[in-house]
């Protein structure tokens, strides 16, 4: 087995782990750390697939964003003294996912995919031009979601209760 | 590389962790954090085919560029709507939010 191969299944193992930490974990602090592990892993899968550039933008967007913007989540909303963190339905939730796992892992299998060559390396240049060519429209949709998520979130979560700041500047 | 398959059932099953996340959890920021990982895993999948089954073509990672995006919008509302809520009803379990249950 080449080496590419085996950093695949350790990795992959790792992701698959800590995923179900995140899942399992019986602190929310714990579940986001585990999170962030999850996140920075799928990077390093990335990069085993021949796409740094979406390495970069994971290790980035997620492993500094995502994980910052959770553990304020978390440190803003502290929970009851002693939370509950499942459902009471929650075996449920795990025959029925299981099932779904058992699916897909069939419907993976069943089918085999033509061998097609050499994986080959996409350049930034050929990615840049690609974004800005074929897929410039839903390029610039994506851009005006997250301008209009980036005004709903602040609409959302601001304060406005009758003490806060914005409240008196808006009633004066 | 390893085979396409063996991918496909390592997202399948990263999926399927974030599918029970989902289902089990009782804290609204946990939840968001399983749907994480469920648009993790579609992004790998899209990433493997497009560089496995289909060399040189750029679809497969486009569309994951997309995915990342439209995750970050989504987790940003989302924690927005979560701080919202735990100010109206100082707490953030899913089950007390049923302000649109009729």
């Amino acid at each position: 087995m080449e080496l590419s191969a085996v950093a695949f299944y350790v990795v992959a193992g790792v992701t698959l782990v800590a995923a179900l930490g995140v899942v399992v974990a019986r602190s929310v602090v714990y579940a986001a750390l585990l999170l962030i592990l999850s996140l920075v892993m799928t990077g390093l899968i990335y990069l085993l697939l021949l796409a740094d550039f979406l390495a970069l933008i994971q290790i980035l967007v997620y492993g500094g964003t995502v994980s910052i913007l959770l553990l304020f989540a978390l440190m803003l909303t502290p929970p009851e003294t002693r939370p509950e963190l499942n459902h009471r339905g929650w075996a449920l939730g795990a025959v029925t996912s299981g099932a779904l796992c058992a699916l897909l892992l069939v419907a993976s299998l069943a089918d085999k995919w033509p061998a097609a060559g050499a994986a080959r390396h996409i350049s930034l240049v050929d990615l840049g031009r690609a974004l800005f060519s074929t897929w410039a429209v839903p390029f610039e949709v994506a851009s005006v979601v997250l301008l209009v998520a980036l005004l709903g979130a602040l609409t959302i979560a601001r304060s406005t209760s009758p003490g806060s700041k914005i409240a008196r500047r808006a009633s004066a | 590389m390893v085979p396409i398959e063996h991918i496909m059932v390592f997202t399948g099953a990263l999926f399927c962790i974030g599918v029970y996340g989902v289902m089990a959890r009782r804290n609204a920021v946990l939840v968001l954090m399983a749907i994480e990982l469920m648009l993790n895993a579609v992004a790998i999948n899209l990433v493997a085919f497009g560089t496995l089954v289909y060399p040189g073509q750029i679809n497969g990672m486009v569309f994951a560029i997309f995915v990342v995006t439209i995750a970050a919008a989504e987790l940003g509302l989302g924690l927005a709507i979560v701080l919202r809520v735990y100010r109206m009803r100082s707490s953030i379990n899913v089950d007390d939010i049923d302000l649109m249950r009729w």
